[in-house]
């Protein structure tokens, strides 16, 4: 009988989880590529580099460097006490990605992916933005590693956020209005998508969700795990013991699933994430992909997708322009099913309450993606009760959102 | 033999390459499209794609986008698709279904395989789902006797080619450039490439779609493949109704009839 092949440290099979999807990039059903046989060979290419970089040195020293000297990690974990009083009394943690570089989670794993842009001897990079927060943090990265950058905004955002689009000029990206289908997120993806497939020698798509074909979904899971890795350390000194509930928002569902997985082996940590309920589930106006929406494939991945009789893509709607996406991250779908996460709606008026109440009991002004988690754990904490303790990942902060926000509370006028 | 290995060996025999146009279903309306693919069949195109409109059409550039678009707002659904391939086949015209994957997915694999047999179509090309995730397709087309044309592409390497040609049924489908569905100038020495290495895997004809626009084109690709397939052109054209469809159907369809001058 020949004896099995050893294992050596450099196989990066040895250093999958449990937790990752299969060699083809499947979480249980989902995942998967469904894409164009044009991109296969670039998908290829990017999980075999992305499987070296992963275990080189080299690669997550720089990576982490970057993290610590650039982004500002560790963020800091913050306790909101005022705020908490409006929770049952349970206790409330805030994970402080708003204080990274560029104001979000998203510089993670934007770092990242230009890291390894880099090392596939790639120079350009294009990116898809819906509220401008990863267009920015993609911007950003490029002008630090000297790589040029495309970013399609759909054309009603860049209207919405013109701020972000100066922002991202600025920083020397080119800002790309996409005029089809809603000329929001899904249709800045679909013409990335266009751009890449007629690019690919000489491009990376640097997606900004831990969506899509593999290897997007787990390598850009890997580059927020940080967040969770970072934040159970520091609940672990801060008060002696895990969390009962861990809440982040939903959209694609990055820094959730950056978040979870630090947690994902504590079986009794409960993993809350928070869907953009938008009008009201029965209005149709929402975004939550997960609580209403069925299994359908979409920008290349099997997963929980809002979609009419026909399997045609159904528009989402939310306040907040970062989780106004059909789609959904297919390890969160794997999550659902399997019962180890749950995900509930956050509609736009409890969203907004959160974002005032943590703005004026604590002087934090969260993104309005973020304030969708708050508003969840000010529920779980009625639910817990006085001795409930809960991690709230606060993604990113608020100062794009002003504007929505002087509209909604009416707090300037003529705006 | 499947009725696509039949329409093959015919034009083999005929020593020229077969026309194959494409149009979506539902456009400009389901009735208005049913006119256009009986045009297109009239002036000779061997084989009609009959796309389905889609809300997120990757693959396509903005002719195709639009007209997709059009059909949406006027009212297309995926009942629709069999109804329009019905028609193809009542008048006797061969039609293949090119669709993403997500509304077969959705309408469940085994039941849209199973009506559009019933609707006379002989198979259906899938932009947007490789073999590596077909397994279902591959059941259900063996099922139903339909071919299942899978793409190559000029990124893809020999191994992704001989996955892909062993994966398919009909024939191949080689995406002469890299980009997405649109007419253009030239459709460029990559196609003759990609269609060269193709043939290294598998017996198969091999139609080279993307880009083609005009009769002398059309020549062109019908030197080095088995079969031409137009679609942005046509749909371009369908705007301004059948005859003017016909007409550049019948330049097509002359194209690919023309001998085979030799490459320089």
């Amino acid at each position: 009988m020949p004896e099995a092949e050893p294992v050596t440290d450099k196989d990066p099979k040895q250093q999958r989880t449990s937790h990752d999807p299969d060699e083809r990039g499947h979480f249980g059903p989902y995942g998967g590529r469904f894409l164009p046989e044009a991109l296969m060979g670039a998908l290829d290419e990017l999980s075999a580099e992305y499987d070296k970089a992963r275990l080189d040195p080299e690669f997550t020293g720089e990576f982490a460097r970057l993290l610590s000297g650039y982004a500002g990690r560790p963020s800091l974990l913050t306790e909101a006490p005022r705020f908490a009083e409006h929770a049952g009394g349970a206790r409330i943690f805030l994970k402080r990605e708003d204080l990274n570089h560029t104001g979000s989670h998203k510089i993670n794993n934007v770092l990242g992916q230009a890291l390894l842009t880099r090392r596939m001897g790639k120079k350009r990079v294009i990116a898809e933005t819906g509220a401008g927060q990863h267009g920015v943090a993609t911007a950003t990265a490029c002008a630090l590693l000297d790589l040029e950058c495309v970013v399609y905004m759909g054309e009603v955002d860049t209207e919405r956020q013109a701020l972000n689009v100066a922002r991202m000029r600025l920083l020397g990206a080119e800002v790309i209005p996409v005029k089809t289908g809603s000329r929001t997120l899904k249709d800045a993806i679909n013409e990335a998508l266009r751009d890449w497939v007629t690019n690919v020698d000489t491009t990376h798509y640097l997606l900004g969700t831990a969506a899509g074909a593999h290897p997007f979904p787990v390598m850009v899971r890997n580059f927020h795990k940080v967040i969770g890795e970072e934040a159970r350390k520091q609940i672990l000194e801060l008060t002696g013991r895990l969390p009962d509930a861990v809440a982040a928002c939903v959209g694609g569902g990055s820094n959730a699933i950056g978040i979870f997985h630090g947690f994902i082996d504590d079986p009794g940590v409960r993993l809350v994430g928070l869907e953009p309920g938008g009008k009201g589930i029965e209005t149709g106006e929402h975004g939550a992909t997960l609580t209403e929406g069925t299994p359908g494939t979409l920008h290349g991945a099997l997963s929980y997708l809002l979609q009419d009789e026909d399997g045609q893509t159904i528009e989402a709607y939310s306040i907040s322009a970062g989780l106004d996406y059909p789609g959904v991250g297919p390890e969160h779908s794997w999550l659902k099913d399997t019962g180890r996460a749950e995900y509930r709606a956050v509609t736009d008026a409890e969203a907004m309450e959160a974002f005032q109440l943590l703005s004026r009991t604590e002087g934090i002004i969260p993104a309005i993606e973020s304030a969708h988690a708050l508003a969840g754990a000010l529920k779980l904490g009625k639910e817990l009760g006085e001795d409930g303790h809960i991690l709230v990942s606060l993604s990113g902060r608020g100062d794009k959102d002003v504007d929505t926000a002087a509209r909604y509370f009416k707090l300037v006028e003529d705006v | 033999m499947s009725r696509l290995a039949q329409l093959f060996e015919g034009t083999r025999a005929e020593k020229r390459a077969a026309l194959v146009g494409y149009l979506p279903a539902g456009y400009p309306t389901v009735g208005e499209s049913k006119d256009l693919l009986a045009a297109t069949i009239d002036a000779g195109a061997d084989l009609v794609e009959v796309g389905v409109p889609y809300s997120d059409p990757v693959m396509d550039g903005p002719t195709i986008q639009a007209a997709a678009d059009t059909a949406l707002r006027n009212g297309f659904r995926l009942r629709h698709v069999f109804e329009v391939v019905e028609s193809v086949a009542s008048r006797g015209g061969r039609a293949v279904v090119m669709t993403y994957w997500n509304p077969v997915f959705h309408y469940g694999v085994d039941r849209f395989a199973r009506d559009l047999a019933a609707a006379g179509g002989l198979g259906l090309i899938t932009p947007d789902l490789t073999p590596d995730e077909a397994g279902d397709w591959l059941t259900a087309s063996d099922q139903h006797g339909l071919d299942r044309i899978f793409l190559v592409a000029p990124s893809s390497s020999e191994e992704r080619i001989a996955l892909t040609a062993k994966a398919t049924t009909g024939f191949v489908y080689a995406t002469a450039v890299m980009g997405v569905t649109g007419a253009r100038e030239s459709v460029g020495a990559s196609a003759a490439d990609l269609v060269g290495r193709t043939r290294k895997h598998t017996d198969l004809p091999i139609g080279v779609g993307l880009g083609v626009r005009s009769g002398d084109q059309a020549a062109e690709v019908a030197a080095f493949a088995d079969a031409v397939i137009v679609g942005s052109a046509l749909v371009t054209r369908a705007a301004e109704g059948t005859a003017a469809l016909g007409a550049l159907a019948a330049e097509l369809a002359e194209g690919v009839r023309r001998p085979a001058v030799p490459a320089a």
